[in-house]
């Protein structure tokens, strides 16, 4: 072994040390993200022993109870509730991400640019996202969501999602680039030559970059919230086994009055996993962002 | 200098207004659904053949929601009517005009909400400011962080623990609806206690799910007062903690809360309306689910632009009044 190899090792172990330290003084961003990987990796694992298939209607003996065979039991319509929650907790989780990542990246630009170039770019920019900042977005979504009903997917959903999801960290990442603007590594940058272009991705970046993860976590949950709640007015992807859907059809086919609790149960138990997971983790990175919280309150 | 803001506060309730109206026109024609015909078809397919003359009915109908008109002067017409609060008539339940359907609703809701949240931003802040006032009371700094990550949950998922566990398993409370099917709706002590009685659970649930947001406002600015100097006046004039507290800290830490209750209005009023449908509760939420169910469109556009307005308006109201609340706060020339 060489010495570089052996270097770099001891730098690894140094640097996990450093993390699993950190993880033990930050304890919301460890609970958090060891709920929300459970999630993802009950999903992950559980995939290997269903089919996709089963979490269809007719797959099985409709309105059994929880078995062996069938975990979770089934619905009204035999859909396999195991492979629902499998599946769909994927596909939940995947159309906050996608959302999350559109939102983050136009939200993310618009707000740099906002604050870097000033001016009119600024004036206009800033003025659409603060009146749109005071349009409740699942009700705008609504409108969208009737129009395109039918035939939607769950990548459809994400996308009429992320037409406002752009909007807080628009706000958010403006706010964080006004203030680094003037800092003296920006100014050194400039001088030595640097382009807008080269000052925002060699230098503000890297500085924003718990900025960046906080607000794409938020902009994740609220992707999340958002497609659960058009998805429990019935305006969901009518062909795919996502969380909401799931909630929508135990709603639409009365599973309370018909005492079916493991079709009510499991996917509330994973939304709320999964927010509560996502909060967390959005805390824990606030203290990451923002050292001047630590051991404050 | 306040007319100057009011001026400015004023041209963006009215820009959101028309966002919301020009939203509400255009979406849906880059669809290729036309409401109307799509009722017609219905209308045909549900009758007797021959009975329904389709071309002559949807010349009728055009003309009734002027569609027969060029785009741009639809648009107008249509801000025009918005702007004066003309939502058109239903479709399903046409010639039912969709600002009475609401004008029907909104009571519900606007009770539903704005008890509960009124209920939840008082033990919400109390909460928020006892963590920081009392470390001593071991049970409040256990007990309110987790209250905290109540309000991580959206208010229908609490609302649907609530009908499992409270209404089903436990027997305690209807598991939805706004009144009992058997009571006849009357301005009395019965019919009251009755609605009464049916609203507690949802109301619980905004309560449970917003209770968080306050206490984490106001342990916020309560850490911050704390630090400040007139505390240390007022508790080196021997005034009593009771005292400091309540005249003191709670007073000027209370303030900013209602910002954030101007910044979460909008979360209220969509998580509200979850709750609504999660319950069965016939305010707005109910109304809207129907509308969607039936695709009924103007109902749906109708519903989304009034909430949309009165979130858009509640929040102007919240701006105008803090700076009277707060003299700190009020605006100085620059």
């Amino acid at each position: 072994m060489t010495l570089a190899t052996m270097a770099s090792e001891n730098r690894q172990a140094r640097s996990l040390d450093y993390v699993k330290g950190y993880l033990a003084r930050n304890p919301s961003l460890a609970i958090g993200i060891v709920l929300v990987g459970s999630l993802v990796l009950f999903s992950f694992v559980g995939s290997f022993f269903v089919d996709a298939r089963m979490a269809r209607p007719l797959s099985a003996a409709p309105s059994q109870p929880p078995s062996p065979e069938l975990l979770f039991g089934t619905d009204t319509q035999g859909r396999n509730l195991f492979a629902v929650l499998v599946y769909g907790t994927w596909l939940t989780v995947q159309l906050g991400l996608i959302a999350g990542a559109i939102g983050i990246l136009v939200g993310g630009s618009l707000g740099f640019m906002s604050a870097y170039f000033g001016g009119w770019t600024d004036r206009i920019i800033n003025f659409s996202t603060d009146v749109l900042l005071t349009v409740p977005a699942l009700l705008v979504l609504v409108i969208i969501a009737s129009a395109f009903r039918e035939g939607m997917t769950p990548t459809m959903m994400a996308l009429i999602i992320a037409a406002l999801a752009w909007r807080r960290p628009a706000r958010q990442i403006r706010a964080q680039v006004l203030v680094m603007r003037n800092a003296g590594y920006v100014d050194t940058a400039r001088i030595s030559g640097a382009g807008p272009f080269e000052i925002i991705f060699f230098e503000l970046v890297p500085n924003l970059m718990p900025y960046l993860v906080a607000s794409f976590v938020t902009a994740v949950s609220a992707a999340v919230l958002a497609s659960i709640g058009l998805e429990a007015m019935g305006l969901g992807p009518q062909n795919a086994p996502t969380l909401g859907m799931s909630i929508y059809y135990m709603m639409n086919f009365s599973a309370f009055l018909l005492k079916m609790w493991w079709w009510i149960i499991p996917p509330i138990a994973a939304l709320i996993i999964l927010f509560v997971g996502l909060y967390l983790i959005n805390t824990g990175l606030d203290e990451l962002a923002n050292p001047r919280l630590r051991r404050r309150a | 200098m306040y007319l100057i803001y009011l001026t400015k506060r004023l041209v963006m309730l009215f820009l959101v207004v028309v966002t919301a109206a020009t939203l509400n026109f255009f979406i849906p024609r880059l669809s290729d659904k036309s409401p109307v015909l799509e009722k017609i078809t219905e209308m045909s397919e549900s009758s007797a053949p021959g009975s329904v003359n389709m071309q002559e009915l949807l010349v009728i109908f055009n003309e009734r929601f002027g569609l027969d008109k060029p785009l741009l002067q639809q648009y107008f017409d249509y801000l025009g009517d918005m702007l004066t609060l003309d939502l058109n008539y239903s479709i399903t339940s046409y010639p039912t005009r969709v600002a009475d359907m609401i004008l029907a609703a909104l009571p519900w809701t606007l009770g539903l909400m704005v008890t509960s949240t009124l209920i939840a931003f008082l033990v919400g802040s109390v909460l928020g400011a006892l963590t920081v006032w009392r470390k001593d009371l071991k049970l409040l700094q256990f007990f309110v962080p987790v209250v905290m990550v109540f309000s991580a949950i959206p208010f229908y998922l609490i609302g649907l623990i609530l009908i499992y566990f409270v209404a089903y398993r436990g027997g305690y409370f209807p598991i939805g609806g706004g009144y009992s099917l058997t009571a006849f709706p009357a301005w009395d002590w019965e019919f009251a206690s009755d609605v009464l009685y049916h609203s507690i659970l949802p109301g619980t649930s905004i309560v449970i799910a917003s209770i968080g947001i306050w206490a984490l406002g106001m342990r916020g600015m309560m850490v911050t007062v704390q630090g400040e100097d007139y505390m240390n006046f007022a508790e080196a004039k021997g005034l009593k903690s009771r005292r400091v507290f309540l005249r003191y800290a709670v007073r000027n830490a209370v303030l900013p809360q209602v910002t954030q209750l101007a910044l979460f209005m909008g979360q209220l009023v969509t998580g509200a309306i979850l709750v609504e449908i999660v319950f069965g509760y016939p305010g707005m939420g109910s109304l809207l689910l129907q509308a969607v169910d039936y695709l009924d469109y103007y109902t749906i556009y109708g519903i989304v632009f009034v909430l949309i307005l009165a979130v858009a308006v509640s929040m102007l109201i919240l701006d105008l009044i803090y700076p009277l609340l707060d003299p700190r706060t009020r605006h100085h020339r620059a």
